[in-house]
């Protein structure tokens, strides 16, 4: 491994830190809630190795308690991470670097976590695959070891809200949306996909305020773009400095 | 004793078939078009802000004050510091405000 990689791998495993305080618990709940849902050791770690996408594991597991078709659960699972075709159709301008095996598995790990923190590399410079999936590897491994305590330990996991960790995930989320304060348009976009979502949240319910609320966002931002606004344009010609 | 695979088994595969076809499809539906439109350009920039904050915003108002201040804690120490110092911001206001 050269040094240039050694240099990304090490980004990756830096950027990935923050996550653990927010993917410990959220694992190892979701570990714990399985047990109790009646799944067997194999099927829960089978679900977190393949799924790999908390909300919609928790909503599954939810569905599966109250014996409903197996269809309608696939097409929850669908819907809380339709988002996910967002996040390919933008990151996937982004990984050039990648040959199309390394892509492949790209898209296998794209959590919101690591679709944030590759948007935001790419925007400072270039998103190579040892970044990637030196923060990948951290993030799965953690998900993955956090996941088969809370499936041992599920009892002594307890209430976690008494050190806040039930909320860690809006927290760390919001601090990644203010990472991206610099793109254009960013406080318009945030207004309407936050009032539109919790419209929807309030009317056709969840999961479909993500996507909806994270569309009406997009077509806020084709609405207000001019040609020159153009984000990658800009820092392939050198002129943005994101701090 | 169950047999394994068993139901549950074939039901977590087909989620996560479903799920890697999200993650996947974006990208494949787009570089079927060459150079797209700076408005559709744009629209993919704002995915980040559009999508994350649209996750979030239940959070916002669906539980107490004090989960409400935290977020705002949070966001208002990421405009100025790095991320893992305004999840902590967050946390510890948010410990401190639901011991109130």
């Amino acid at each position: 491994m050269n040094s240039a990689k050694l240099h990304d791998a090490r980004d990756g495993v830096r950027d990935a830190l923050p996550v653990f305080a927010a993917v410990v618990p959220f694992a190892a709940v979701f570990g714990a809630l399985a047990v109790d849902a009646g799944l067997s050791v194999a099927n829960i770690l089978i679900a977190s190795a393949t799924i790999f996408a908390g909300a919609s594991q928790y909503a599954m597991i939810e569905l599966l308690g109250q014996k409903v078709p197996p269809w309608s659960i696939v097409l929850t699972v669908f819907a809380i991470n339709f988002r996910h075709v967002l996040y390919s159709a933008s990151i996937g301008r982004h990984l050039k670097q990648f040959s199309r095996l390394q892509k492949a598995l790209a898209f296998f790990l794209l959590v919101d976590p690591i679709y944030a923190s590759g948007e935001a590399r790419a925007q400072r410079g270039t998103l190579r695959p040892a970044y990637y999936f030196a923060y990948g590897a951290v993030f799965y491994s953690t998900w993955m070891i956090s996941n088969m305590a809370g499936v041992l330990f599920g009892a002594i996991v307890g209430d976690l809200s008494v050190y806040g960790f039930d909320y860690i995930l809006p927290i760390y989320f919001t601090g990644l949306v203010i990472g991206f304060r610099r793109r254009p348009n960013f406080l318009p976009i945030l207004i309407v996909s936050v009032i539109v979502s919790l419209g929807v949240y309030f009317t056709v319910g969840s999961p479909w305020h993500i996507s909806l609320g994270g569309i009406a966002g997009l077509m806020l931002a084709a609405v207000l773009s001019k040609p020159e606004d153009n984000i990658m344009t800009a820092s392939e010609e050198g002129h943005e400095h994101v701090a | 004793m169950n047999m394994w695979p068993d139901s549950v088994t074939l039901l977590v595969i087909a989620c996560a078939v479903v799920t890697y076809l999200t993650r996947v499809s974006g990208h494949l539906i787009l570089s079927r078009f060459g150079k797209v439109n700076h408005r559709v350009e744009a629209a993919l920039d704002a995915v980040p802000t559009a999508v994350l904050a649209a996750l979030v915003a239940p959070s916002l108002v669906t539980n107490g004050w004090a989960e409400t201040l935290a977020i705002v804690v949070a966001g208002l120490v990421a405009a100025r510091f790095s991320l893992i110092t305004a999840v902590a911001a967050g946390l510890i206001a948010l410990v401190l405000l639901r011991l109130i």
